[in-house]
């Protein structure tokens, strides 16, 4: 992979479940190194987008490349093993086990393991609660802890791409800042952020970039200062203020 | 109530049990693991049965007399192929049925039990089978009419169920792969994404499955001596009447489920009727599925969105 190519290239993707069409004709690339935000409302689509990522399900048209790769329709499993890893929305930890078994889990996409040690080490200072708690059952943490230990099991994968799909939701507004700083920290490291966001204020803050998707394609892209002084974006996903 | 009767019924409850608990194992991690009840894994407890006959007459063939080495080698020799059947069977009944409407696989298993029941029926014969008394001796207690007894063979079904059971706990508890099996159960698509292949979890729970219900197969085989086609039905009703008891989809739960259902129809069996021992299970069955469907160490299920 070239230094200038994107690490995540959509091709024009059009996703639908069943006979809804979701999707229309979404194009949006990543470059290494960068922090990226999808920005939408409900509805929009944004989920989908990342789900499609996993062929969960594929889009039925268009292409997804990643490091060069065409991943339209590899397999569900295989697709984290390319180093994609997706803190999905609602968190959707393993409630029954416990945070270390929770981390652990993260490690499935690697066939070299040998980063283990050090980057649970690293999860562990960016979220010292976790350590407090890694035997507890994962089940029985707050939403907050849950968001981290999410991201934390995404992080285990060492990936080259993380992709975050609303960790803002449901978290009180002190908690929401400690992620995206902790994003922010991650991002500093060498790791390549894609994140999606309602909370747009917060995602358009940290984001070098960002496109705004609207019923299912993209309306606007630009900077993510360029959309916070956006008076369109201003209106319809800041609030107005 | 006599002492001795009652010691005697626990000591048969507890061998009868731990073979149940072997195989109510199958029906709860499969059904844990795709919410499906196997209805064929009944039968593929009596395809063990047979191999242990076809193991022995192989092994006697190579002159090999050694009970122990007997044992050993015949239970290698039926987990193999029976572990094979079960994931042979997921792949060609059930893997196929996976985005179906849940009565499809249920259907499917019933057809599989059949086949299943017939082919081994039309290949093997209908008649009783039997196998040699390998293990001979006992261990009496008490004094010399007044006594109860387990037979050796009887301790080595308790202590092989037992490892059997410690292995398998360990392996879910302690291991990546049971860890990766937790996690398909827990939320497959989760799992998934994070690079598990699902579809080689699922056959491997019923790889496992089967193993567990090869190693039931053989002792009871031995134990009992005779066996026919028909055998997979009654006794896979039962250890599904374990699993049930115990909170279908529990592990510890499919154990202790299977060691109180022998305990309750073998003391059934001694105290009030041994005629009506399997309308007392099955009643009780009923009963459970009635008053308490999560069973004693299940929790009441959620409906999945």
């Amino acid at each position: 992979m070239k230094k200038d190519e994107a690490i995540l290239d959509l091709k024009n993707i059009s996703v639908a479940y069943g006979q809804t069409k979701v999707l229309h004709g979404v194009s949006l690339h990543v470059m290494p190194g960068e922090i990226v935000t999808l920005i939408g409302s409900n509805g929009a689509g944004k989920t989908t987008l990342l789900k499609s990522l996993f062929a969960t399900p594929s889009p039925y048209s268009g292409e997804i490349f990643f490091g060069g790769e065409d991943i339209t329709v590899l397999p569900t499993h295989m697709v984290s093993r390319r180093g994609l890893s997706l803190v999905p929305e609602g968190r959707r930890i393993f409630p029954a086990m416990s945070v270390s078994e929770n981390l652990a889990m993260g490690l499935v996409a690697c066939t070299d393991k040998s980063h283990a040690g050090p980057t649970l080490k690293t999860i562990y200072e960016l979220f010292p609660r976790l350590y407090e708690r890694r035997d507890q059952r994962a089940g029985t943490l707050s939403g907050g802890e849950q968001q981290m230990l999410a991201i934390g099991r995404s992080m285990m994968a060492k990936p080259k791409l993380l992709l975050l799909d609303e960790p803002s939701l449901g978290l009180a507004p002190l908690i929401v800042k400690t992620i995206f700083t902790t994003l922010k920290q991650i991002a500093a490291d060498g790791t390549t952020i894609f994140i999606v966001e309602q909370n747009a204020n917060q995602a358009l803050k940290l984001a070098d970039r960002a496109y705004v998707l609207s019923n299912g394609a993209i309306s606007l892209t630009g900077s993510g200062t360029e959309l916070l002084s956006n008076e369109d974006v201003k209106k319809a996903y800041l609030g107005g203020h | 109530m006599d002492f001795y009767v009652l010691g005697q019924q626990i000591v048969n409850g507890l061998v009868l049990g731990s073979t149940y608990g072997l195989i109510a194992v199958g029906y709860t991690m499969v059904y844990g693991i795709i919410g499906m009840i196997n209805f064929a894994h009944g039968e593929v407890y009596m395809v063990s049965a047979y191999l242990t006959a076809i193991g022995l007459a192989v092994l006697a063939y190579f002159g090999i007399s050694n009970p122990w080495l007997l044992i050993g080698l015949t239970m290698v020799f039926a987990i193999v192929f029976t572990s094979l059947l079960g994931v042979t069977i997921e792949r060609l009944a059930y893997r196929p049925l996976r985005r179906a409407n849940r009565l499809a696989p249920l259907i499917s298993a019933i057809g599989v039990s059949l086949i299943l029941q017939n082919y081994v029926q039309l290949s093997q014969g209908a008649k009783n089978q039997g196998v040699p008394t390998l293990v001979e001796g006992v261990f009496r207690m008490g004094s010399e009419d007044h006594f109860f007894q387990i037979t050796y063979m009887q301790m080595v079904i308790i202590i092989v169920a037992i490892l059997a059971m410690a292995i398998l706990n360990f392996v879910v508890q302690h291991t990546a792969l049971g860890r990766a099996c937790r996690a398909t159960q827990q939320d497959r698509q989760m799992a998934q994404i994070l690079g598990i292949d699902t579809d080689k979890v699922i056959a491997l729970v019923f790889g496992i499955g089967a193993a567990l219900a090869a190693v039931a197969g053989v002792l009871i085989t031995l134990n009992y001596g005779s066996f026919d086609f028909f055998v997979g039905f009654v006794t896979g009703v039962k250890a599904f009447t374990a699993a049930v008891l115990g909170g279908i989809g529990s592990l510890p739960g499919a154990m202790l489920g299977g060691i109180l259902l022998g305990l309750a129809e073998s003391l059934f069996a001694g105290f009030v009727s041994s005629d009506y021992k399997d309308v007392f299970a099955f009643a009780l069955l009923v009963g459970i599925l009635i008053f308490r469907p999560s069973g004693l160490l299940g929790k009441p299920t959620v409906e999945k969105v």
